[in-house]
């Protein structure tokens, strides 16, 4: 029997380590206390898609959404809400809506189709995804034609959610018409790029959307086996796919004959080991060999030859979440949402100096602004905005004045800003440019694999200017270097981790040149970041050859 | 340890992971990890040479990916790893202070160990969780919204613990 009041607590990560779980536990100990077993259930869900500084309870049917900090909070809740049915008004959070929750929100139904389940179901209970249209699109496909499918696919224009943005039903379409026995259905759930953590509450949230993505491509292109290869530091992911996986095949969703068809679809969890590079498909498909994740040589690329040299589909997990509600909806439901060259929605982060840290997916063309203010609440303290970085490390940096622009897969042709990953990074006033950009490449430095020497050698020679500069060492033909570096290892290195080290390098020197300049000859940082260390000489292990 | 124990554990790990192989070698990187919880932190080398054995490879080649990766380590660490991050969405959330008030709390920089085999500090790329940052694990915990004062009482709570099992 359906209990009368629901409580909904939100136990992604970000949640758990603001203490959900432990507030969750102190309040079922109190609805014992009151006897309350009988009226109240309390349930976990995944992200809310936004976060404070506190832990998340939305109250059923209610739709009061509660920010419960420390027991105090807690008690107060279940004295005054619980018992006595009386609102607490400082405990509530207002401006935040959940999906099929409420009922009038600005945002359309539509607009959630990746996270449309995330914060409403329990991630770990396959019966909820099931009752919220779950595993229906795979029945459907398996009756369907995998000619039609494929048809569906590349008509509605869908594109990797990665950060490439290369059109999902052509790489479907080169596998499948590879003849080979074996094929494998790669999920990169690698997601190393800095400020990117929609894939986790994916994963974490809704984790059979995944599965059921997956396993409709596996359909399509004729593989039967598949592997999620994901990063080693996210423990909660990682549970919760290794349960949806076992709980998948109990149901008959995965292995042998699923759903009473001759289709067969193994899935298996790979751990990453703490690589950025794995992320790039070549280097993945290395790693899963079990190898050092080095990319290879392309072409051949993966969908004709990929894993264990067979043709193997690499999608991104955001990508898989989205097939479903294709298959189930139609390309022309699809392609009614977002813009012309890029169709649907995209989940993008707000990170960093943002009131409103969180996932939020609105359709494709969503501007900048709309972003940072509408979504994400503005700059955080009241401070002035300096500048933001769309689409992660590898993404450009904009100044206040751009925007306006629009963000799809066209933005980087039409106006040269990324739109990546979906990352919307925000930095204010009190951060220096060129501190930005040291720390940046410093990240690109770490990370490269050394198996080329333009992104080997060329990072570490931009750290070191861009440390020059930061010491107050730096000279104005530092700066000229820095541009000719990224000429080179934009032209030269092997792979798209070297490749795309200059687009972020070149937006900020472009556009913060002066900022740059003022660091030349200078007595102090004009931000008051960087401490200058003028006499001192850089230690010799760290001095370049040449 | 012996090396009859070691070549259980290793014998352990290697088999439990072999259960969701789907094809050749491809559960390496999941037998390091599972090993590396095995030996609190760290794959000794004769561990690495049994696995070997086992996946008929040459040791060089479970070597090779083993310092490949960052989270692997051939070297013995403190009970509780500290990886913090670095990148720029933690940096700009104060996340330098974060790290100069850890180096300074542990007394030890990247890539060491405190003296009484407690901590080890690492860096960290992006660790996905930038709705709370600037954050840490220390071993598969996460720790969010971070100060200086915060890291502080952390690691006091940690060491008193330790302390308190101790005696």
């Amino acid at each position: 029997m359906r209990k009368p009041l629901t409580i909904l607590v939100s136990v992604d990560s970000n949640s758990i380590l603001l203490g959900a779980r432990h507030l969750k536990n102190y309040l079922l100990s109190l609805i014992n206390k009151y006897n309350l077993g009988d009226m109240v259930e309390v349930l976990e869900t995944g992200s809310f898609g936004k976060y404070g500084d506190k832990p998340l309870f939305l109250l059923l049917p209610d739709n009061r959404i509660y920010g419960l900090q420390q027991k105090e909070d807690v008690d107060k809740f279940v004295e005054e809400q619980l018992l006595k049915g009386r609102p607490i008004d400082d405990l509530i959070i207002e401006d935040i809506d959940i999906p099929g929750a409420v009922e009038a929100t600005e945002r359309t139904e539509e607009n959630r189709i990746v996270l449309k389940r995330i914060g409403s179901i329990d991630p770990r209970n396959i019966e909820e995804f099931i009752a919220m249209d779950g595993y229906q699109s795979l029945s459907k496909a398996l009756k369907t034609d995998r000619d039609e499918l494929l048809r569906t696919v590349k008509e509605s224009n869908l594109r990797g959610r990665g950060g490439a943005g290369f059109p999902t039903g052509l790489k479907w379409e080169f596998t499948k018409n590879v003849k080979a026995k074996d094929k494998f259905v790669v999920c990169n759930a690698d997601e190393g790029e800095p400020g990117t953590f929609k894939d986790r509450l994916i994963m974490e949230g809704d984790p059979h959307s995944v599965i059921e993505g997956m396993a409709i491509a596996g359909y399509v292109v004729g593989a039967n086996k598949g592997y999620i290869y994901i990063r080693g530091e996210y423990f909660e992911s990682v549970n919760n796919l290794k349960i949806a996986i076992d709980q998948a095949y109990e149901y008959g969703l995965l292995g042998k004959n699923i759903m009473g068809t001759d289709f067969n679809f193994d899935l298996s969890v790979r751990l990453g080991a703490g690589a950025y590079v794995c992320g790039e498909e070549t280097a993945l498909i290395e790693s899963i060999e079990g190898k050092s994740g080095r990319p290879r040589l392309k072409p051949p690329y993966p969908p004709v030859k990929g894993l264990y040299e067979k043709p193997t589909v690499v999608n991104n997990v955001e990508t898989f979440a989205n097939i479903p509600d294709i298959v189930n909806n139609g390309s022309e439901w699809f392609k009614s949402i977002g813009t012309e060259s890029s169709a649907g929605t995209k989940v993008f982060c707000l990170c960093g100096n943002v009131v409103n840290k969180g996932i939020t997916e609105v359709p494709m063309g969503v501007t900048v602004a709309d972003l940072l203010y509408k979504y994400g609440g503005g700059i955080s303290e009241g401070r002035k905005l300096k500048m933001v970085q769309t689409g992660g490390a590898a993404g450009t940096f904009i100044t206040p004045e751009e925007l306006s622009t629009p963000l799809d897969f066209d933005s980087p042709k039409n106006y040269g800003i990324s739109l990546g990953s979906g990352v919307i990074l925000v930095i204010d006033d009190t951060n220096c440019a060129v501190d930005i950009a040291l720390n940046l490449m410093e990240f690109f430095e770490h990370e490269s694999c050394g198996k080329c020497t333009p992104c080997r050698e060329g990072t570490k020679l931009i750290v070191h200017y861009l440390r020059e500069l930061s010491k107050g060492r730096g000279t104005r033909e530092m700066i000229d270097n820095l541009y000719d570096i990224a000429d080179n290892m934009e032209k030269t290195s092997f792979c798209g981790l070297g490749q795309s080290v200059p687009i972020p390098l070149r937006s900020i020197l472009d556009r913060f040149k002066e900022e740059f300049l003022q660091h030349v000859g200078a007595e102090r940082c004009p931000a008051g970041v960087c401490v200058f260390e003028k006499g001192k000489k850089e230690p010799r292990k760290a001095r370049l050859l040449f | 340890m012996s090396t009859e124990k070691i070549k259980e554990k290793v014998l352990d790990s290697y088999n439990e992971c072999k259960k969701d192989s789907l094809n050749d070698d491809d559960i390496l990187l999941n037998t390091l990890h599972s090993l590396q919880k095995e030996f609190d932190g760290y794959i000794p080398l004769e561990a690495a040479e049994i696995l070997s054995e086992l996946m008929d490879k040459p040791t060089s080649r479970i070597n090779e990916v083993l310092t490949f990766y960052t989270m692997l380590s051939t070297k013995e660490r403190g009970k509780y790893i500290i990886r913090v991050c670095k990148s720029l969405p933690c940096h700009v959330a104060n996340g330098e202070k974060v790290i100069n008030q850890l180096k300074k709390r542990l007394k030890i920089d990247f890539g060491e160990t405190t003296e009484d085999g407690l901590f080890t500090l690492e860096q960290s790329s992006c660790l996905g969780l930038c709705g709370v940052s600037p954050v840490m694990l220390i071993n598969d915990e996460a720790y969010g919204n971070l100060t200086p004062e915060k890291v502080d009482k952390i690691i006091d709570k940690i060491t008193e613990e330790e302390r308190g099992a101790s005696k």
